[in-house]
């Protein structure tokens, strides 16, 4: 009996002292980073609920921040908040508000230096310069957070969750709005961005450079002031987006730019200025998306080659397309295009005679940008159908020759 | 005067003319504004309908109507009654019944059916063009002798606003495309109500966004309260000028 009490006393302390303490964290009661200096990897911090005003907390250990009822931490407009310099840190349930901005360092709610399979997971990161900050980290996984700021110009402002050098990333089920990019990746490679919002941000929703073999699906990018931009990558997978109503001069609802081998599918497009533009782009296959309302469906500078667009909806756009060369590289085929008036006599539900996306008005506003003056002027709808009788300007490699009679479902 | 008017009016509301353009001003509308649950694209198929009917059916209507009515107006210039007052009488009461024509026809089912800012300014485009394209009937019944040849140059008129000055339009910018020609274009414009017209409904669309993309200028202007207040002052001048030089040329004019 008392051997047997011994060894369970001895197998207990033993357990307790690999075990993970929980070490209570009261406002008031001893500083957070105090706290983190006095626990051993493995613990978890228990935050409970009030308001923190530290800054520049140091996580140099395999912790847990774990917060009770959205305790929160407060930057005081003046001072960066989390540093994350070791492996494996999760930090979960805390309001992460108020950093301040500088032009020296980038002052971030969380900032990941040189870290692997870190968790970011149901934050609040309110008015923040950069919400979520990686450097050269690697296998992290944000998620469920929600990022809001209130910047106003692309100065002073900084990014949402902000990616530089980093790798199989996983952005997942976060809700971005206000800052400049929604989500900026800089050198970030085998990453997956799932099912995120970002809408409202003064820059782009997305801004991708020199990211490669990343893959974005069932995102909503709303309202930015630009769009999303893809540029000089590639193997990046876009499935299932959402583009809505990117609307003003320089807004796009993806602007593709120096992209190859990349997919472009089930996606929707409505209401954006440009839904689409490319500028030397190659083999990306584009199908399977929806375009309402756009201003522009596509604009397809004379530099991209190789490029399929296939089965996609064309619906109710002003242009459907639109480029400033003649020479056409890339092949359209089987897509349903509402303005397309021929006929299908052998009932094989492909149209008889090819679609010219390409309106004649659409190549004068093209060479003459002012012409757009004569916007939905009677005139100008004269010329599109002269134009459709006696095809003259219209680049004429630059056609649908399967145009759908009837639409795709996409649902 | 005012019993000239009522007596115009009147004389013009019991016309079938009027009462076929009222109808079909309706009947289109409703059938637009009813086709499609997305109203700003209703608006903009009544705006191609308003631009391209009201001006021609104004102009032509009116400048029979006024060579219709030669003799009536000569009977009341053989009484003590200023010239101008008959002159300005006949085309108010002319414009009056129009105006109602339009006002009803498209007005009444806009405010019905849309509750939208733009449906006003399309209501008040209509009517500022019924107004200057009676104005300039009126200018056309003055300078010509001719029945005919005053319909003749009716028609040219609303042709060329229509369509002849768009081209025209065209094929300067096209030639001078290496200029900055932004500021010229925006005063060229305003020599033709029909394209004053078309821009300051593109105005309250958010397709207004497809012309700001093409240049700043237009941004500038066109995108902001500015360029509504200048296309409507172009407007008001396209109504005033063509009256009063009217009645200056009939004050001379031997009947």
């Amino acid at each position: 009996m008392f051997l047997r009490t011994l060894i369970t006393t001895i197998f207990f302390s033993f357990a307790s002292c690999c075990y993970a303490a929980t070490i209570d964290v009261y406002p008031g009661k001893g500083s957070i980073q105090s706290n983190i200096n006095k626990a051993i990897g493995g613990d978890v911090l228990l935050i409970h609920r009030g308001t923190y005003k530290e800054h520049d907390i140091l996580i140099n250990k395999k912790l847990t921040l774990k917060g009770e009822n959205f305790p929160v931490i407060d930057g005081e407009l003046k001072y960066q908040l989390f540093i994350v310099t070791s492996d494996s840190v999760t930090i979960e349930g805390l309001q992460i508000q108020n950093t301040g901005r500088s032009s020296m360092t980038d002052m971030a709610g969380v900032k990941l230096l040189d870290v692997s399979h870190v968790i970011i997971r149901d934050n609040l990161l309110l008015y923040d310069t950069y919400g979520v900050y990686l450097q050269n980290s690697h296998y992290c996984f944000i998620s469920n957070n929600v990022m809001l700021a209130n910047a106003k110009d692309e100065i002073n402002s900084g990014n949402g969750v902000h990616a530089w050098k980093s790798g199989n990333l996983t952005i997942k089920d976060n809700k971005i709005s206000g800052h400049r990019d929604g989500i900026y990746f800089e050198f970030v490679t085998y990453s997956k961005i799932i099912h995120n919002i970002s809408i409202r941000n003064v820059r782009y929703g997305l801004h991708f450079m020199f990211s490669s073999n990343d893959i974005y699906r069932q995102n909503q990018f709303v309202d930015n002031g630009a769009g999303v931009a893809v540029m000089y990558s590639n193997g990046v997978t876009m499935i299932g987006n959402t583009f809505r109503h990117n609307w003003g001069d320089a807004a796009y609802g993806i602007l593709l730019k120096e992209i190859s081998d990349s997919k472009i599918e089930h996606n929707l497009f409505v209401k954006n200025t440009v839904a689409i533009y490319m500028e030397g782009t190659n083999r990306i296959g584009v199908a399977y998306n929806e375009f309402d309302e756009n201003g522009w469906a596509m604009r397809i500078q004379a530099s991209c080659n190789a490029n399929v667009f296939e089965k996609n909806n064309f619906q109710a756009n002003s242009f459907d397309v639109a480029t400033n060369g003649t020479m056409m590289l890339n092949t359209f085929r089987e897509n349903y295009w509402d303005k397309y008036d021929g006929y299908d006599l052998d009932k094989n539900k492909t149209g008889d005679v090819p679609y010219y996306p390409v309106s004649i008005y659409a190549v004068i506003t093209e060479r003459v940008p002012v012409t757009m003056i004569l916007y939905r002027s009677f005139l100008t709808d004269i010329m599109d159908q002269v134009e459709k009788v006696l095809p003259s300007i219209i680049p004429d490699q630059l056609k649908d020759d399967y145009p759908m009679m009837k639409k795709w479902d996409l649902k | 005067m005012r019993t000239i008017i009522k007596y115009v009016s009147l004389d013009l509301l019991r016309n079938k003319t009027i009462l076929i353009y009222t109808a079909l001003l309706a009947a289109i509308s409703i059938g637009v504004l009813n086709m499609d649950d997305n109203t700003s694209k209703g608006l903009l198929s009544l705006m191609n309908i308003t631009l391209l009917f009201v001006p021609l059916i104004s102009i032509l209507f009116a400048t029979i109507y006024f060579f219709n009515s030669i003799e009536f107006i000569e009977l009341l210039l053989a009484q003590p009654i200023k010239r101008n007052k008959v002159l300005l009488a006949e085309y108010a009461g002319l414009v009056l019944s129009l105006c109602a024509a339009y006002a009803v026809g498209v007005g009444l089912p806009l405010v019905i059916l849309t509750k939208q800012m733009a449906a006003l300014v399309l209501v008040v485009n209509g009517l500022l063009l019924t107004l200057s394209f009676c104005g300039l009937a009126l200018l056309i019944f003055v300078l010509c002798k001719d029945k005919t040849r005053g319909i003749g140059i009716a028609i040219i008129t609303a042709l060329f606003f229509s369509l002849l000055f768009d081209g025209l339009l065209l094929t300067f910018i096209y030639s001078f495309s290496d200029y900055p020609i932004d500021k010229p274009i925006v005063g060229l414009v305003a020599l033709n109500p029909i394209d004053l017209s078309r821009i300051l409904m593109l105005l309250q669309l958010d397709v207004s966004v497809l012309m700001g993309y093409s240049g700043a200028l237009f941004k500038k202007l066109l995108g902001s309260t500015t360029g509504s207040i200048y296309a409507v002052v172009c407007m008001l001048f396209w109504v005033a000028v063509p009256l009063i030089v009217s009645t200056v040329k009939f004050n001379k004019k031997d009947l």
